[in-house]
């Protein structure tokens, strides 16, 4: 077991974590917050992504034990209060059916709108299905969640 | 009104989802939770020897390894199919046992030979590999082609050549003259291939057994709860169904592996009465990728014939379908009652016959993935359809239209009455929509930059909502296809609304309630649907086969009218009018042509508080309604699809997809709009992607998503979606139903528009890199032997 303390949802948290305690898991069981899904074993889907220190990771190959002094915000802490534009543009844009893949494409939309504004470049259509590449969605076909995504991009 | 039929109503449950509230079953614990791992047969065929459970039963937090002896000791029921389909001798199909915990033999890979229970779910897997188990391998069969072999290995007693059925449908003789005063025949050897349905959600469950009340209460990741809880009580004897809870909660795509009652739901409820702890399981992919039911893979053969003008004179088809190691539940129906009666497509053919074989093989079981059946038919006959256009000469859009349905309704030869449909309307909007006239100047624009161009065309019809109940049950099914519902008005006026259909991503908690605002012009805020839950809802049959629509919400309209009737009563009876004179109206309850009005709210109040109520009714405003339809519903729709394929590697980029559909009424654009693009991007998964593989040891290479692959952002284009509607006569509100649409009509416009790009009609599903690289080689190497 590691002591590790951390930031979760700008909340202070301490925990005894065994060595081998994914962050998926540690968020899922430990804290539950049950948000961050699990869609995989190869760390392909990223049904898990959430940011660790303002940077997408996909939870399920993190260790929870190497998050000492982290910062880290999951889909339940990602608006204060409301709803932040990533989310509101996934629901007008109907960018999501069953909600599961929902939490880590809206960390992932907000990541990378986040990075190419940060950069200076254009995320267009093609960059955002590129950027998409980590995470699969079976329901939607993708369509109204690259609309959902460039529409927020023009918003935050 | 903007929230009632037609209008683009923004999802109300959108807002748990977005912001990580949603509660699907693995979010479930329990107090006194523990968990099940289940040990499974590295191995695709052999007997089992012994099961030695000590080592594990050892390990700290194991409370118990439980195996199929065990189960099956305490009366725990074999799983069955529940479709009798009867081979074309007169016999019965031959199903083999099934057990949830194999005792004898195991027949696939991943195969459940034993359960550990334990404290956590890393020490029940850990613990699940230290139970020693001894098999005895036996030969293996993976393909259905070589099951049907002689000397192939035997994999059930029941089944003797691995035949489950040899069934026909249509008439040989008139096919086989058919064929035979055709002036050309196309001929062409078509496989479906094997998919995973892999809804994002891996399958879970929590199941939990309260002694004191000797009852069970199980969360599940199903479509339809209530079938669960039929089957889980009357087949497989873990409880009665007044004793046991089926509750589905959020569930995250189903897609067709969500329907069936798997080994592990039942190991986990038998288990938690064993253990009298709460037990929950929850698949990781790689389970996923072996124990739910896998999709198509079809073999067939077939021949279609046409006359001098390019009428269809004659069509047979011959095909071998593979059930895998065990029939899950529906498996029967789909190679037949849902597959063959949709050979007749879009045109009139007279002379139609098929034949299908089901096959046992040493796999996982294969049911109904999204289409069900219905994809096999629409690739086999639109691949027929534009090989045979390219054979004559003739324009793909030409053939088809001359061979149209135009008149309704229309008996076909295999058992199907299309109740209505404008095909030429679709096949006319596709055709603009895409812009086929510029396609020539298109190909010759990417001709100049080294790539080639092709344009595909898929004409489909498919049939939802199957039904009515006394003629599946005549086909063989084993329960009726029926739907209910119940409305309750509140006192204040409020309505909920119980279903028997499940939303695990169609959005029913928003079009259900659009029929419901519409209906009694009440604010959809008002409106809150129930379903999911068997102590809730009174009984349903849940949500696949693009039922929802078309069945479960004419069961909602049945259920208001009765709730109408009774308003227009108490009405009449307080306002002293005649109940023909009552109309509901901008929220109220009016007498037509005059300033007397109630409230919707004080309609509901009257009901309740039933001071002041006509003599003899009863108090209370609530109805419910079961709807058996008399007819199946038939969505049709023209697709085409445009692709770039760059012939030095064979990379396919899909540079345009458009969709003209039929779906009848809709009630909401927005919601159908993604339906189909869902579809769509599981129907190019097929064309391009994906295939489940084994190899010849029956092992699984296609387990994980470094092997499976699986459709992403970049692989699909946007979408141009579009409707051209004809109401189905068969439902209240003109409904057709459009969750398989996109996934049965993909398909073959991607094959056809690659085959047209690469001068090759010869290539197999999936089109990746390397078999189209193959194909336009060989073609080229065809054309310059020429
Ligand atoms: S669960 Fe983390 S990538 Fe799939
Ligand atoms: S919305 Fe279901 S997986 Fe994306």
């Amino acid at each position: 077991m590691t002591k590790v303390s951390l930031t979760v949802n700008g909340k202070p948290v301490a925990r005894d974590v065994a060595g081998g305690t994914l962050l998926s898991e540690f968020l899922r069981e430990d804290l539950r917050l049950t948000g961050t899904h699990i869609g995989c074993d190869t760390s392909q889907c990223g049904a898990c992504v959430v940011h660790v220190n303002g940077k997408a990771v996909k939870a399920c190959t993190t260790l929870a034990a190497s998050l000492e002094g982290a910062d880290v915000t999951t889909i339940e802490g990602l608006a204060n209060g409301g709803l932040h534009p990533m989310q509101e543009a996934f629901k007008e844009h109907h960018g999501l059916q069953c909600g599961f893949c929902t939490p880590g494409m809206i960390m992932s939309g907000v990541d990378m709108v986040t990075r190419y504004k940060a950069e200076g470049r254009e995320l267009t259509q093609e960059a955002i299905r590129h950027e998409l590449e980590g995470n699969i969605c079976r329901c939607t076909g993708y369509h109204n969640i690259v609309k959902a995504v460039e529409d927020a991009a023009s918003k935050m | 009104m903007t929230t009632g039929i037609g209008a683009r109503v923004k999802r109300r449950e959108d807002k748990r989802f977005i912001t990580g509230k949603g509660k699907y079953t693995d979010d479930v614990r329990t107090e006194n939770q523990a968990y099940a791992a289940f040990v499974r047969s590295p191995v695709a065929h052999a007997n089992v020897k012994s099961i030695d459970k000590s080592a594990a039963l050892e390990m700290d937090g194991v409370i118990d390894v439980l195996d199929g002896h065990q189960l099956t000791g305490d009366g725990i029921g074999n799983i069955i199919c529940g479709w009798a389909v009867t081979s074309k001798d007169g016999s019965p199909m031959n199903m083999g046992a099934w057990s949830a915990l194999a005792t004898q033999k195991v027949r696939y890979v991943g195969d459940a030979v034993a359960v550990v229970i334990a404290e956590t779910q890393q020490l029940a897997r850990l613990a699940a590999e230290a139970v020693d188990v001894e098999y005895e391998e036996l030969p293996v069969v993976a393909f259905a082609d070589k099951a049907l072999k002689d000397g192939a290995p035997q994999i059930h007693e029941e089944a003797p050549g691995n035949l489950i059925y040899d069934w026909e449908i249509g008439d040989a003789a008139k096919a086989d003259a058919g064929l035979a005063e055709a002036v050309h025949v196309t001929e062409m050897e078509i496989t479906n291939n094997r998919l995973s349905p892999n809804p994002m959600e891996p399958r879970s469950a929590v199941a939990t057994y309260d002694e004191a009340e000797d009852h069970y209460t199980l969360y599940t990741t199903s479509q339809n709860p209530h079938v669960a809880r039929l089957v889980l009580s009357a087949f497989y004897n873990v409880a009665p169904e007044h004793k046991l809870r089926v509750i589905a909660p959020d569930v995250g795509g189903g897609f067709g592996a969500k329907i069936y009652i798997y080994p592990e739901e039942i190991t986990c409820l038998w288990a938690s009465m064993k253990t009298n702890r709460s037990v929950k399981w929850t698949a990781d992919r790689s389970e996923a990728f072996v124990t739910d039911a896998h999709g198509r893979d079809h073999i067939s053969t077939a021949k279609m014939g046409f006359d001098a003008d390019g009428r269809i004179t004659g069509f047979k088809v011959d095909t071998i379908a593979n059930l895998g190691a065990y029939m899950s539940l529906f498996s029967s129906s789909v190679p037949t009652y849902l597959y063959a009666t949709l050979l007749s497509g879009q045109y009139d053919i007279q002379n139609l016959h098929a034949n299908v074989r089901a096959v046992y093989t040493n796999t996982v079981p294969v049911d109904a993935y999204r289409g069900a059946g219905r994809p096999e038919a629409c690739y086999l006959v639109e691949r027929m359809m534009e090989t045979a256009a390219r054979e004559l000469g003739m324009k793909p859009a030409e053939l088809r239209a001359k061979n149209f349905i135009r008149e309704f309704p229309h008996e076909t030869p295999v058992i199907m009455t299309y109740d209505s449909g404008d095909f030429d309307a679709n096949l006319a909007q596709a055709e603009e929509a895409a812009d086929v006239n510029g396609f020539p100047a298109r190909r010759e624009e990417a001709a100049k930059r080294g790539k080639l161009r092709g344009l595909g065309y898929s004409c489909y019809i498919e049939a939802c909502g199957i039904a009515p109940s006394a003629a599946v049950g005549g086909l063989g099914a084993g329960v009726g296809l029926w739907e209910s519902a119940e409305v309750r008005v509140n006192p204040v006026g409020t309505i909920e609304i119980l279903t028997g259909s499940h939303s695990h991503g169609q959005g029913h908690e928003t079009t259900f309630a659009q029929i419901v605002a519409e209906r009694f012009d009440q604010p959809i805020e008002n409106i809150s649907i129930v379903h999911g839950d068997t102590d809730k809802v009174q009984f349903g049959m849940g949500t696949y086969g693009s039922r929802s629509g078309a069945v479960g919400m004419s069961a909602i309209v049945k259920a208001m009218d009765k709730v109408e009737a009774k308003v227009r009563k108490i009405a009449a009876h307080q306002l002293e009018a005649s109940e023909d004179d009552i109309v509901i109206e901008g929220g109220e309850v009016k007498v037509a042509g005059t300033d007397k009005a109630l409230g919707w709210h004080e309609i509901g109040l009257a009901a309740y508080t039933a001071h002041n109520l006509p003599p003899d009714m009863e108090p209370g405003l609530k109805e419910s309604a079961f709807y058996d339809p008399s007819n199946f519903t038939f969505p049709a729709g023209t697709y085409i699809c445009e692709v770039e394929v760059d012939p030095d590697t064979g990379t396919t980029e899909i540079v345009q997809f458009t969709a003209s559909d039929d779906f009848g009424t809709i009630i909401n654009p927005m919601i159908v709009e993604g339906q189909v693009h869902g579809g769509i991007a599981q129907g190019v998964g097929q064309a391009m992607l994906e295939q489940v593989i084994y190899d010849e040891d029956g092992q699984l290479i296609t387990g994980s998503y470094m092997d499976y692959t699986m459709p992403r952002a970049a692989d699909l284009p946007n979408f141009s979606v579009h409707h051209a509607s004809t109401v189905c006569p068969g439902n209240p509100l003109g409904m057709k139903g459009c969750g398989e649409a996109g996934a049965i009509g993909s398909p073959p416009a991607v094959i056809n528009a690659i085959t047209d790009a690469i001068g090759n009609n010869d290539l197999a599903m999936p089109a990746t890199p390397q078999n189209v690289w193959r194909a336009y080689q060989a073609a080229s190497a065809k054309q310059a032997a020429e």
